[in-house]
């Protein structure tokens, strides 16, 4: 009798689980709120432009559309590699989602290193990216991942180091409920002079793992088409688009879990936590419309150049407790 | 209508061949982009690959060396496709018909679902001719 009940709640536990990777902080609420900050992204980048703009179902058109287009796997490419690569961005985006979504709703609901767990996730929808292009034998395709490598060989050192900004501040703590708590008693971390600085290089660092303008080197439009991309066609094409609208979605609320304090569920509160998001992804879309593409060799220099010295200020600023 | 017509509808993103145009006709096309006109309010997107394309834009008189790559490009989008010839050399060779280097018009290579004629044709006559497709494909024409 007791280890009946006791297998249902284990199975009511697993049901749970599933309803929250794949319905509510997990797949599907990712998916649709990724898709209309992509519509917020194009119908301020046409007004900038004194343009109408898309309606706001445009991304999902786009998304069906490609559902239903036919799948073409180019010839003499690694036809297994070529067709899982975008499943492994999209999973990632989506467990990345549903840690940071469960931490804010309930800050017990943390565990040792999922900070580590965090960056580490969120640097594979880049290298599913990287796999996807080399496997899809294209010259033009290998130049663009070879691109994107360096890319996250650039950007990857300062995002960390600003990252570590909020966990010397809350006391070593590798958890996010952990900041999260000390953000709930202390003021955000964004109010603390480290706090600002590692912030615009978090912020710089995002632009570049979205491969926004000014660091949409991968995918240059006018020189090498469309970049890794370019043999993907009809359904893996969607994934990847797909991963890419989520990763604007969870990219800013990463940032705003470890510096703004997360978005708190308690009436009023949570206005000012869309607020937040909302506010990060205008910063983003201004500065690419704003900025022109740069070389990788200069994005390379810039990333570990002057914001690695920004992100190292940062550190020693948060070390001696400003 | 079925959904998945719609979602076509709404969102057709075009590759843009050029075999031989005087460039008037590529112009007119990126008028269309312009504010002025803004063709992304109807989901119509300039892409750089044709793995991407809903159309294929075929502008130009087709000269020798344009044919057998329009023809690789039509073998190597995925289906369904629209095929749209853009102006009067695309459509009928116009004033190239007795050049040395012409083969044929575009829908003696691959079947062409629509034609734009004009030298070069207008904006309006651009988002005319995408009306007219996309009625067709609704089967309202």
């Amino acid at each position: 009798m007791v280890e009946a009940i006791g297998n249902t709640t284990k199975i009511e536990n697993k049901m749970i689980n599933l309803v929250y990777y794949i319905i509510f902080p997990g797949f599907l609420f990712t998916a649709v709120v990724g898709l209309l900050s992509y519509w917020v992204d194009r119908k301020v980048t046409a007004r900038v432009q004194w343009r109408v703009g898309p309606p706001w179902w445009q991304n999902f058109a786009d998304f069906v559309k490609l559902l239903y287009k036919e799948t073409i796997i180019p010839k003499g490419s690694s036809k297994i590699t070529f067709l899982l690569a975008p499943i492994f961005g999209l999973s990632a985006v989506t467990i990345v989602s549903t840690l940071l979504w469960r931490t804010m709703i309930d800050n017990n609901s943390t565990f040792i290193g999922d900070w580590i767990v965090v960056i580490y996730l969120l640097t594979i929808p880049s290298m599913s990216v990287i796999i996807g292009g080399f496997a899809s034998k294209n010259p033009l395709a290998s130049l663009g991942a070879s691109r994107e490598m360096k890319l996250i060989l650039a950007y990857e050192l300062p995002f960390i180091l600003a990252c570590l900004v909020p966990v010397i501040q809350s006391g070593g703590a590798l958890k996010l409920g952990e900041i999260l708590k000390y953000q709930m008693n202390n003021g955000i971390i964004f109010g603390s002079l480290s706090g600002i600085i590692a912030f615009i290089v978090g912020i710089l660092c995002m632009q570049a793992k979205l491969t926004l303008v000014p660091f949409d080197i991968p995918e240059a439009e006018q020189e090498i088409m469309a970049g890794p991309y370019i043999e993907y066609s009809g359904p893996p094409l969607g994934i990847f688009k797909l991963t890419r609208q989520m990763m604007l979605f969870v990219l800013p609320i990463f940032l705003t879990v470890i510096f703004l304090g997360g978005i708190t569920f308690s009436g009023w509160h949570i206005l000012w936590g869309i607020l937040k998001y909302v506010a990060l992804l205008v910063i983003i879309i201004l500065i690419k419309n704003t900025n022109v593409r740069i070389r990788i060799d200069q994005a390379i220099r810039f990333f570990w150049g002057p914001v690695t010295c920004l992100a190292i200020i940062g550190i020693i600023l948060a070390l001696v407790g400003l | 209508m079925n959904i998945k017509l719609k979602a076509l509808t709404k969102s057709i993103w075009v590759f843009h061949f050029a075999s031989g145009p005087c460039n008037n006709c590529d112009i007119e096309i990126l008028d269309v982009l312009t504010p002025r006109f803004d063709a992304e309010r109807f989901g119509i997107l300039l892409v750089g690959s044709i793995r991407h394309a809903d159309a294929l834009l075929v502008t130009g008189m087709i000269t020798r060396k344009g044919a057998p790559r329009l023809k690789e490009l039509y073998e190597s989008a995925p289906k369904p496709l629209v095929v749209i010839a853009f102006g009067s050399c695309a459509s009928s060779q116009g004033i190239f018909k007795d050049s040395y280097n012409r083969v044929v018009p575009v829908d003696e290579i691959i079947p062409v679902n629509a034609y734009i004629p004009g030298c070069p044709p207008r904006p309006e006559a651009i988002i005319d001719g995408v009306v007219k497709i996309v009625k067709r494909l609704r089967g309202e024409i």
